[in-house]
């Protein structure tokens, strides 16, 4: 069941089977709605197989990123199919073997492929009792299933001594329906993780730990920045240096290719002082993140807008204005970007840790101006990545230096430097919001302005933004304009969740950043909830209302109340407890994507007197993610994302210099350490009759905006400008002092 | 040049420039895993090994420097066979994420427990405080410390 495999299977093969065909099905027969993704990949063996040895092997081109997916989907399969958890085999994200799911990412895998698996594998246990039915000569009513054991009276026949090589090579109907939830023995319950004991015991896990015979290690030199060109190298000294097999130069391309990993990371340090680069891009100062933003061309769109937000204001008892702003974060993965590719007879093969094999594998194809065909890339788990990191990168990188040494494996392992210098980050966004409350204190109106760049740059068989394929042609790696992009989930979480009355919500996507930026968890999501939620507690500040009851006011999802309700329960919320102590408590909320887990904290925090410096003590979450697969694989995901968050809001911020990174390790972009990660409580709401709901992105914008507010309610400060860093807060917090508020506008303004 | 080094209870000599950093011969020679790279300037903890049941970044540290001690990496401190009690409590507490900076985390636990069966819930994160985690999982991996500590106290082997 582990995933042993990647060694064995490490040959140039291109395996192909229904896959190819249900295109050409397709055109014939015009697609009816399945569910999930069996709608993109309809064949039942492109999901499950069942070998005459009763191994089940079940498919999923979704890849597990250290959010237990892998472990989720075998649940799944396991309840359909009725056998048991140890007979699955998964085999999960290969473009030579498993669906073409996209990307791994934006919550989603549990909805599309889990649904894809749940159908499948329902209609898959369908066939063989139809089967056995007929073999046993029993109405398959009759028949009872254990373990891929069929039996009625006392005869017996199993799953694999039915299935035949076109048993499962049929389209799937999507008609036999699912079990009962009642029914169900894995999902719901806490099943360990299938890859945890490899993982603890050091045994083969990672990309990083593939080693194939003859393998060559490279190592990438970067330029100094963004916008920086190779004129000349010197390749004389590197070349006679211990185990260097070759200097690899394309471009502004330039890698050093040597038999061990220590001579290529020394290699590569001798080839980077003989290098010679011209040309810098100016970055942005820090501090005025929000300034340049809005100053970058933009272009306009309204995410969502009703009636005039502007006519209502004199008429508004109290009218209030206030401005947000996140910086550029980086993914800061633990485990540098890592790849290995080998071309062997025209055929190659990439392992990586990208979310999406599909369309790196395309991306990749145009870059080497070869076939998608030609390419086979295979998933390897990784260290966590949050979102659109160096993998990718890394990926070209392997399979730039593959290409100048056919027949040979090339294993490429980032550096730490170069991981924080040139991953994209999660792109700084600038918010603006105001709103108009009446007589009574409720919101009157809303608006909410946003500027940010696209928020995803994932390269795909359209645009390659792979950072290897750019330098090789010296195309600039960053500043791509919007409008071919979209927002990117830029506006994901941009529209509250609360009864507003009159509102207009604008997006400002702007182009011509000279920043490389990407996808990071939850997109837009954590500035705009971070931006609304502490927008919130200002405005139940102003008007003398608690925050929790204020919310609850502008709140009918009675799933979203019932969440808030459960935290407020569960922290032992004691209303509006605003002091200048230097502790306190903040709320906030959120229904990620407005339509995924429904997501309630509470944070508690400390604030020193004299330096400034936050630290949250402890947290609380209610969490109503629809039916739970798996109950401790949910609360890790919850757990794991509040911790981060608080990372986000009180630590980090990528730093530049005049054209450099300038944070490029880890005393330079400090993450939360064992001392200073806060304990969270987490209470799960299951609802096995409601679908389930995607939840890895679901916490972290109410922890940020629970902090802010809870730094607020220690302080009387109102930190509007992530991180929350000492410096935010030293000098402006006088304790006893009057709370500071946001802009309030007499009418008459 | 050679280096004689022993390694998870193995007396190894091996022919290779003793200034080498004792990660990229643990992995690269011995084809180890449990030792990551991670930042490869000491920062992260990812690359621990234990040197006489001490942690010790081998990203950082020649091969030479260690030929006189004996080296325990995350493979030697126990297997699916003979598991450590802190390998099952990690597995009991399903406690991490990605699994990248459990290697660090453990095997700084173990040096923990070695010299403090019973440390604090406030010793536990003292002792991890240079060893990073991005997951978030730092509550259950101090949960699986505590776990650990716990099963290896005299009082709770006599009274099954």
């Amino acid at each position: 069941m582990r995933r042993r495999d990647f060694i064995t299977t490490s040959g140039a093969l291109v395996v192909s089977f229904s896959l190819g065909l249900h295109r050409w099905a397709e055109a014939n027969d015009p697609p009816q709605e399945l569910p999930g993704s069996l709608r993109d990949t309809p064949y039942l063996d492109a999901w499950i197989r069942i070998d005459g040895g009763g191994e089940v092997t079940v498919f999923t081109g979704k890849a597990e990123l250290g959010q237990g997916i892998e472990t989720a989907l075998a649940q799944i399969a396991a309840d359909e199919l009725d056998v048991a958890l140890e007979r699955i085999r998964m085999v999960t994200a290969d473009t030579g073997r498993t669906p073409n799911e996209g990307y791994t990412a934006g919550s989603m895998s549990i909805q599309r492929s889990g649904t894809a698996l749940r159908y499948a594998a329902a209609e898959t246990r369908a066939i063989l009792l139809g089967l056995a039915s007929e073999r046993l000569g029993r109405p398959a009513e009759e028949l009872e299933v254990d373990d891929g054991h069929i039996r009625s009276g006392g005869a017996e026949v199993t799953y694999w001594e039915l299935v035949g090589e076109q048993t499962l090579h049929r389209r799937s109907t999507g008609s036999v329906a699912p079990k009962d939830p009642a029914r169900l023995l894995h999902v719901g319950r806490p099943v360990q993780r299938l890859d945890l004991p490899a993982k603890v015991f050091g045994e083969e896990s990672f990309v990083q730990d593939l080693r194939l015979p003859g393998m060559l290690h490279g190592r990438v030199v970067r330029p100094p920045g963004y916008g920086s060109r190779l004129e000349s190298v010197e390749t004389a000294r590197t070349e006679k240096l211990p185990g260097v097999v070759k200097v690899v130069r394309e471009g502004s391309f330039l890698a050093v290719l040597a038999d061990r990993e220590d001579q290529a990371v020394s290699a590569a340090d001798r080839l980077s002082r003989d290098a010679h680069w011209s040309g810098s891009v100016a970055l942005p100062r820090d501090g005025q993140l929000a300034e340049l933003l809005r100053e970058l061309p933009s272009t306009r769109f309204v995410v969502s807008e009703q009636g005039d937000p502007e006519s209502t204001r004199e008429l508004a008892a109290v009218s209030i204005q206030a401005e947000y702003s996140r910086p550029f974060i980086a993914h800061a993965s633990i485990g540098p970007s890592c790849a290995v590719a080998v071309v062997r007879d025209g055929q190659w093969t990439i392992w990586t840790h990208s979310q999406g094999v599909y369309p790196l594998r395309d991306a990749l194809a145009g870059v080497l101006g070869l076939p998608p065909g030609k390419l086979r890339v295979i998933h390897v788990d990784g260290a966590g990545c949050y979102g659109h990191n160096g993998a990718d990168d890394a990926a070209c990188d392997a399979a730039l230096l593959a290409r100048a040494m056919p027949g040979r494996p090339v294993r490429v392992h980032w550096s730490r430097e170069d991981e924080f210098a040139w991953e994209p980050f999660g792109p700084a966004m600038s918010f603006r919001l105001h709103a108009s409350l009446d007589a009574k204190g409720r919101i009157a109106s809303w608006g909410h302005e946003l500027w940010s760049p696209p928020q995803s740059f994932r390269p795909s068989a359209r645009r390659s933004t792979l950072l290897g394929g750019r330098h090789a042609a010296s195309v600039s790696v960053t500043g791509a304009a919007p409008g071919s992009w979209g927002s990117g989930g830029a506006d994901r979480n941009s529209i509250p969740p609360y009864r507003l009355g009159q509102h207009r919500i604008v997006a400002h996507m702007v182009s011509d950043l000279p920043v490389r930026v990407s996808a990071l968890r939850g997109l837009g999501a954590f500035g705009n909830v971070f931006a609304i939620e502490s927008f919130m507690d200002e405005l139940a500040h102003a008007t003398g209302q608690d925050p929790f009851a204020f919310r609850l006011h502008h709140l009918e999802d009675g799933r979203a109340r019932t969440v808030l309700e459960t935290v407020a329960r569960r922290s032992g919320w004691k209303g509006d407890e605003r002091s200048s102590s230097g502790r306190g408590h903040g709320v906030a909320f959120a229904r990620y994507k407005n339509a995924a887990t429904y997501c309630a904290v509470v944070a508690e925090v400390s604030v020193e007197s004299g330096t400034g410096k936050v630290r949250v003590d402890r947290a609380w979450a209610a969490v109503d993610a629809g039916r739970i697969v798996n109950p401790d694989g949910l609360r890790n995901q919850i757990e794991g994302g509040m911790v981060q968050a608080s990372s986000w809001t009180i630590e980090e911020a990528v730093r530049f210099s005049s054209d450099r990174i300038s944070s490029i390790d880890w005393s330079g972009y400090p993450i939360l350490t064992f001392e200073s990660a806060p304990n969270v409580e987490i209470e799960l709401i299951d609802r096995p009759s409601e679908p389930s709901l995607g939840a890895g992105e679901a916490a972290q914008g109410p922890m940020g905006a629970a902090i802010a507010n809870a730094v607020f309610a220690a302080t009387g400060v109102r930190v509007r400008d992530l991180p929350i860093s000492p410096g935010r807060l030293r000098g402006r917090w006088i304790d006893s002092g009057e709370p500071e508020r946001a802009e309030k506008r007499p009418k008459s303004d | 040049m050679s280096v004689t080094l022993t390694v998870n209870r193995k007396r190894i000599r091996l022919e290779l420039d003793p200034a080498t950093p004792l990660l990229y011969v643990l992995r690269n020679d011995l084809a180890l895993n449990g030792p990551k790279f991670g930042c490869g300037m000491g920062q992260c903890g990812a690359c621990t090994v234990l040197v006489d049941w001490q942690p010790v970044l081998s990203c950082v540290i020649p091969v030479s420097d260690v030929s006189e001690h004996e080296v325990i990496t995350l493979e030697g401190l126990g297997t699916r066979e003979a598991p450590h009690p802190l390998q099952l409590a990690f597995i009991e507490e399903q406690a991490m994420q990605c699994g990248y900076c459990v290697n660090g985390v453990l095997l700084t636990a173990a040096s923990l427990l070695h010299t403090n069966p019973e440390p604090s819930e406030v010793e536990i994160r003292r002792a991890l405080s240079d060893r990073l985690c991005r997951c978030g999982a730092h509550g259950r991996m101090v949960r699986a410390v505590q776990r650990a500590a716990a099963e290896q106290r005299p009082s709770r082997v006599a009274k099954r």
